[in-house]
């Protein structure tokens, strides 16, 4: 009963959906006042119902009704209750259903929140277009992955029980992936409404910035979530693979980024306006592309676990008609909207630019690398995958200059500056980025010029950033009249350094062991001595374990730290599941994965040891960047923008 | 007009394009090409699974009728629906399916087989994986039809269902024959 409720809310929240595209667009066209309002209660009214929708799905997965087929194939009555409901969209239906609702529950914050701020009109045709969007995502739920539908008789059992899916962090992973991916519905839904009115203005960019900023943070931390997992979870000792659907997720990052940055010197100076609007559109159509990506199976890789030619095809078309028509509507209207607020080479939105254009590159060169191989299959040219070694290639060299210009740009003042007046500012910075440098290169690790150069990159980034971070807060009344957005700044740049270095460290210094271990076996590891106690039995809630003890010994006094990684046996689906076992050590991660047993002798165990250099400030550098996203959100636009907007209308004028 | 602004509308409309093509010639990603058909089957000869005996490539020429070569596993857990597609698919036919059990224990595979049923003439048991590579094999299940004179004509990757039979094997095993 409960299905079909939700079932029907769908379909109800499909033709309001239909109606929110029309209504208040057109009221805006005509000016009704009455029918642009009207966009704000069907907002919310369609979150409401999308709500209802989910929560049925939810409902029938968190009882096992297997009279579902939706959860009859996804789920199983020996599922702990938090991946019962995690299951709900673990599966290619119910994550679509998903993504719905998260664009309905972006479509309700634009509604209630951007009420007071936005102009009537605009408020309107942003709702409208998100309106728009909304029935396509829901009519593709309704006629090609539809997870209400029944099976009669119902069976006594689910049929799936992946246990490599009931991992905590890859049940909150997909729902914080896809509030950013879905959250750059609103800068795509800003940027349509602006072509419409052909009006693109500092003002503008003030609203949209913190809607960008929020599916940034999102998004940033569904990637960082999503590495973490593949790091402890697949046991490949690396949190990063290039895989296409991790790219997918990479390149509305990057687009995103820019698309920051760019917001910002439009609303603080009236410049870049049709490259913003561009952006706008790109971000979101990366969005798209990495749902389709994921979800089509046109791209084979470890994470599509459900894929169909017809959905393929349906959300092609759905991409088609959204960024096809937004494109269009771009050639048509880009021309009529006024030429940005010029600045000289030397200042604060050449770097804006040129960061754009960096980042511009490493998202066409992430593309390029991620959908090659289906360019050559669709060309009859053969199977190829693209891997890491083609992005290191590729996005190293672009990352010195860009590493420079970072550290650079944020000291230069807005419209004309001079590299003489901030030159003075450059010499710590330089003196310690050479220092640092001089110190990795007198390690004795491999891979010396790669390693030199990332950390004096991270370093140029790190020391500039908090030079100027020192000099602007030295004193108490400084502190509070710098903007949030600077702080945000100061964090998110530090968190780039910091990232960098750990990620570098990580890779290059990282020890690696695989081995035969018998009990009793002890082997020197990491600078410390690796002892293999034995193996222990045990059962956990639906598996049996064998799990096995690893000591790792320092000094010889110290207290050893122990490692336990576990084999676990799935009966129910007849599946084995290796459990990495993590310790962290300082910012260091020593990571054991136990391998398949000797048939001739069971006591004797491949071992894989890993140990990580560094690898938490991958983690904290994210979180960082992350943090500085949210602190620019609290920036308080009122205080900066009116004036410079009015001042930038002057120029224009 | 100003051309320039269509710039992306023309790479975009491009881009969708090159993404139909694949999509609207209905191939399944999924499908490696094999560099295996159109190449003679690869000489071995294995142990058998259950029993005594052993299995070679001469066995399964010496009548010169196309066949099956089916890779799976007890471990496997795609593979336990294909045991009575292929059975099925011999009856209606008569052509032999050959099974041969990757990477496995005897003990696993007997009872296996008892409980999901045993369509194969014969089933080798390679117990490294080493015919596997020959085979070209990335995973199981993988199932090869080779001709009557010894050609390996198409290769199935995943599981099999009734309509590959009806839809691929059939046909081409007329176009064999």
């Amino acid at each position: 009963m409960i299905i079909e409720l939700a079932h029907f809310a769908l379909a109800l929240a499909f033709v309001l959906s239909l109606v929110m595209a029309v209504v208040p667009m057109w009221g805006a066209a005509a000016g009704r006042i009455s029918w642009m309002a009207l966009g704000r209660p069907m907002a919310v009214s369609l979150c409401g119902l999308m709500t209802i929708a989910l929560f049925g799905l939810i409902h029938a997965y968190a009882l096992s009704d297997f009279s579902v087929l939706n959860v009859q194939q996804n789920s199983h009555t020996l599922k702990p209750w938090i991946y019962k409901i995690s299951g709900a969209w673990g599966n290619h239906e119910g994550s679509m259903l998903l993504w719905g609702w998260m664009l309905s529950c972006w479509g309700f914050f634009l509604a209630t929140r951007g009420r007071v701020k936005l102009p009537p009109a605009l408020h309107a045709r942003v709702l409208s277009v998100l309106g728009l969007v909304t029935s396509g995502f829901i009519l593709y739920i309704l006629v090609a992955s539809n997870p209400f539908l029944r099976i009669d008789p119902s069976p006594r059992e689910g049929m799936d029980l992946n246990p490599v899916l009931q991992d905590p962090l890859l049940a909150i992973h997909p729902p914080v992936l896809y509030a950013g991916y879905v959250g750059f519905s609103v800068a795509f839904c800003f940027a349509i409404a602006a072509l419409i009115e052909k009006k693109v203005d500092a003002e503008w960019a003030a609203q949209l910035r913190p809607w960008v900023l929020a599916a940034w943070v999102f998004m940033t931390l569904g990637i960082m979530l999503g590495a973490t997992w593949a790091y402890y979870e697949l046991g490949w000792g690396g949190f990063w693979f290039w895989d296409p659907v991790e790219n997918a997720s990479l390149m509305p990052w990057l687009a995103g980024t820019a698309l920051l940055h760019s917001a910002a010197a439009l609303e603080k100076r009236g410049s870049l306006k049709i490259w913003t609007v561009f952006l706008c559109i790109l971000a979101f159509t990366l969005s798209l592309l990495g749902t389709f990506l994921v979800r089509s199976g046109v791209l084979t890789s470890v994470h599509s676990f459900a894929s169909d030619p017809t959905r393929g095809i349906f959300i092609l078309a759905l991409l088609g008609l959204t960024t096809g028509g937004a494109f269009l509507l771009y050639g048509l209207r880009a021309p009529h909207i006024t030429i940005g607020t010029s600045f000289k080479p030397v200042s604060r939105e050449t770097g804006i630019l040129l960061n754009n254009v960096f980042l511009f590159t490493f998202c066409a060169t992430v593309f390029m690398g991620t959908l090659y191989p289906i360019f050559l299959s669709a060309l009859d040219m053969g199977s190829i995958s693209v891997g890491a070694p083609y992005f290191t290639a590729t996005l190293t060299p672009l990352l010195v200059p860009f590493a420079i210009l970072m550290g650079i740009g944020p000291l230069l003042a807005w419209r004309e500056a001079s590299f003489v007046s901030i030159r003075a500012k450059l010499y710590l910075p330089l003196a310690l980025t050479v220092a640092l440098a001089a110190a990795i290169a007198l390690m004795p690790w491999p891979d010396r010029v790669f390693t030199v150069t990332m950390f004096a990159c991270a370093g140029w980034i790190l020391f500039t950033t908090l030079s100027d971070f020192i000099r602007k807060t030295q004193r108490f009344t400084q502190i509070r009249s710098m903007p949030p957005a600077y702080y945000g700044m100061v964090m998110a740049h530090a968190g780039i350094a910091v990232l960098l270095m750990g990620a570098t460290a990580a890779t290059v210094w990282k020890e690696e062991k695989i081995l035969w271990m018998t009990q009793g076996d002890t082997v020197a590891f990491a600078g410390k001595t690796l002892n293999f106690i034995g193996i222990r039995p045990d059962v956990g809630k639906n598996f049996t374990i064998e799990r096995a003890i690893l000591s790792l010994q320092g000094e010889k006094d110290a207290a050893p730290d122990f490692l336990l990684p576990e084999k676990r046996w799935y009966p129910a689906q007849q599946r084995e599941l290796s459990e990495t076992a993590l310790k962290t050590d300082g910012f260091a991660i020593n990571y054991a994965v136990m391998g398949d047993q000797d048939k001739m002798n069971p006591l004797r165990r491949v071992i894989r040891l890993y140990h990580h250099p560094l690898v938490l400030w991958v983690l904290l550098g994210a979180l960082m960047i992350a943090t500085g996203g949210l602190m620019a959100m609290a920036s308080p636009s009122k205080s900066t923008s009116p004036s410079t907007s009015s001042a930038a209308r002057k120029v224009q004028a | 007009m100003n051309t320039r602004a269509f710039i992306p509308f023309g790479i975009f409309i491009c881009m969708i394009g090159l993404f139909a093509v694949p999509l609207l010639q209905g191939k399944d990603p999924a499908i490696l090409p094999s560099a295996m058909i159109g190449k003679q089957v690869p000489e071995f000869t294995l142990p058998m699974a259950t029993g005594d005996g052993k299995l070679a490539t001469a066995d399964m020429l010496h009548e010169g009728k196309p066949f099956l070569v089916n890779f799976f596993a007890s471990w496997c857990v795609t593979c336990k629906g294909e045991q009575q597609v292929l059975a099925k698919f011999t009856q209606k036919t008569g052509i032999a399916v050959y099974g041969i059990d990757y990477k496995d224990t005897k003990k696993d595979v007997a009872a296996w087989l008892e409980r999901h049923g045993n369509p194969f003439r014969a089933t080798g048991f390679d117990e490294a994986g080493r015919i596997a590579i020959d085979f070209g094999v990335y995973g199981v299940p993988e199932t090869f039809l080779v001709g009557g004179d010894g050609i390996i004509r198409y290769k199935h990757v995943g599981a099999l269902k009734q309509s590959d039979m009806d839809s691929v094997f059939g046909p081409l095993l007329e176009k064999t024959k």
